[in-house]
C-alpha cells in the first residue's frame, strides 16, 4: 500500500478546480477575475502533478509543480503590468474595451 | 487521513466557488488565500511537504501580494474611502473566518499526534525533489529562469510610463 489517500480522490478534486477555473474565466469580464481564474487553473494542474507524483512515489511531479509555479509567476507579472496599462489607458477593467486593435 | 483529505477538499471547493462568485476583488482575494492553503494541506497530506511550503510562501504569499498590491495601485480615486468602508465591514470576515478555522483545526489534529502520525508515509521529501531538480530536470531550470527573466523584462517593459510620440 503505497498511499492512504486514493489517486482518483486528488485527480477529481484536481479536475473540479480546474473546472471552476474555467468557469471564472469565460463568465467573468474583470481582467483581474480572469488573471485569478487562469492562478487557480495552473494551481489545479499542478494539484494533478503532484497527486501523480504520489501515487508512484516520485518526485518528478514535485519537480513539475516548481515549474509551473515559476510559470505562474512570471505570468502574474505580465498580465498585472497589463491590468495596469488598461486601466490606465481605458479608465475601466471590462476587457471588452481593449477588444479592438490599432492599426 | 482520508477524512482529513476530504474536508480540506470541500474547503478547496467551497472557497474557490466563492472566488469566481464574488463581486468585490479584495473579497475574492480573500477566499482565494484560503483555497491555495487547503490545497496546500492537501499537498502536505499527499506526501509532499516541500510543496505544501512552497505554495503557502509563494502563491499564497508573493502572488497574491501582487495581485493586492495591483487592487490598492487601481483604487486611487476620490472613491476610495467608502469603498474601505465598504471592505471592511465587520460581517465581510465571516466566511473567511470559518473556512479558515476548519483549516487551522485540521492542522492541529494533524500535529498534536492525536491524529495520523506528523510524517506522512512514502513522504517524498525535499531531498530527493531537489536531487532529482538539478540532475535530469537542470535543463529545466535554466529554462525556467529564461522565463522568470522574460517576464521581468516584459512587465518592466508593458508597465513603464508611455511618453512621448504615443500621446
Amino acid at each position: 500500500m503505497i498511499s492512504q489517500i486514493p489517486a482518483e480522490y486528488a485527480l477529481v478534486l484536481a479536475a473540479i478546480l480546474f473546472a471552476l477555473g474555467l468557469a471564472g474565466l469565460l463568465v467573468r469580464r474583470n481582467i483581474l477575475f480572469i488573471l485569478i481564474s487562469i492562478e487557480i487553473m495552473l494551481n489545479a494542474a499542478g494539484l494533478a502533478f503532484v497527486a501523480a507524483g504520489h501515487r508512484w512515489a516520485q518526485p518528478d511531479g514535485q519537480v513539475m509543480f516548481l515549474l509551473i509555479l515559476a510559470t505562474a509567476g512570471a505570468e502574474v507579472s505580465v498580465g498585472l503590468a497589463l491590468v495596469l496599462q488598461l486601466y490606465k489607458q481605458f479608465h475601466t477593467l471590462d476587457i471588452d474595451a481593449a477588444s479592438s486593435m490599432k492599426g | 487521513m482520508v477524512t482529513l483529505f476530504l474536508v480540506a477538499a470541500a474547503v478547496a471547493i467551497v472557497s474557490t466557488f466563492l472566488v469566481i462568485t464574488h463581486l468585490d476583488a479584495v473579497h475574492a482575494l480573500l477566499y482565494l488565500v484560503i483555497s491555495l492553503l487547503s490545497v496546500a494541506l492537501i499537498f502536505y497530506l499527499l506526501g509532499a511537504p516541500f510543496v505544501a511550503a512552497l505554495e503557502v510562501i509563494i502563491y499564497a504569499g508573493a502572488i497574491m501580494v501582487l495581485f493586492i498590491f495591483v487592487v490598492m495601485v487601481l483604487n486611487l480615486g476620490p472613491l476610495t474611502r467608502e469603498e474601505e468602508n465598504r471592505w471592511l465591514k465587520p460581517g465581510m470576515w465571516f466566511g473567511p473566518v470559518i473556512l479558515s478555522g476548519i483549516l487551522a483545526i485540521e492542522l492541529v489534529y494533524v500535529l498534536a499526534g492525536s491524529g495520523p502520525s506528523s510524517p506522512v508515509p512514502s513522504a517524498v521529501g525535499s531531498k530527493e525533489v531537489s536531487r532529482s531538480l538539478f540532475g535530469p530536470y537542470l535543463i529545466a531550470v535554466e529554462l525556467a529562469s529564461i522565463l522568470l527573466m522574460a517576464g521581468l523584462i516584459g512587465a518592466y517593459h508593458i508597465g513603464r510610463e508611455w511618453k512621448g510620440k504615443n500621446q
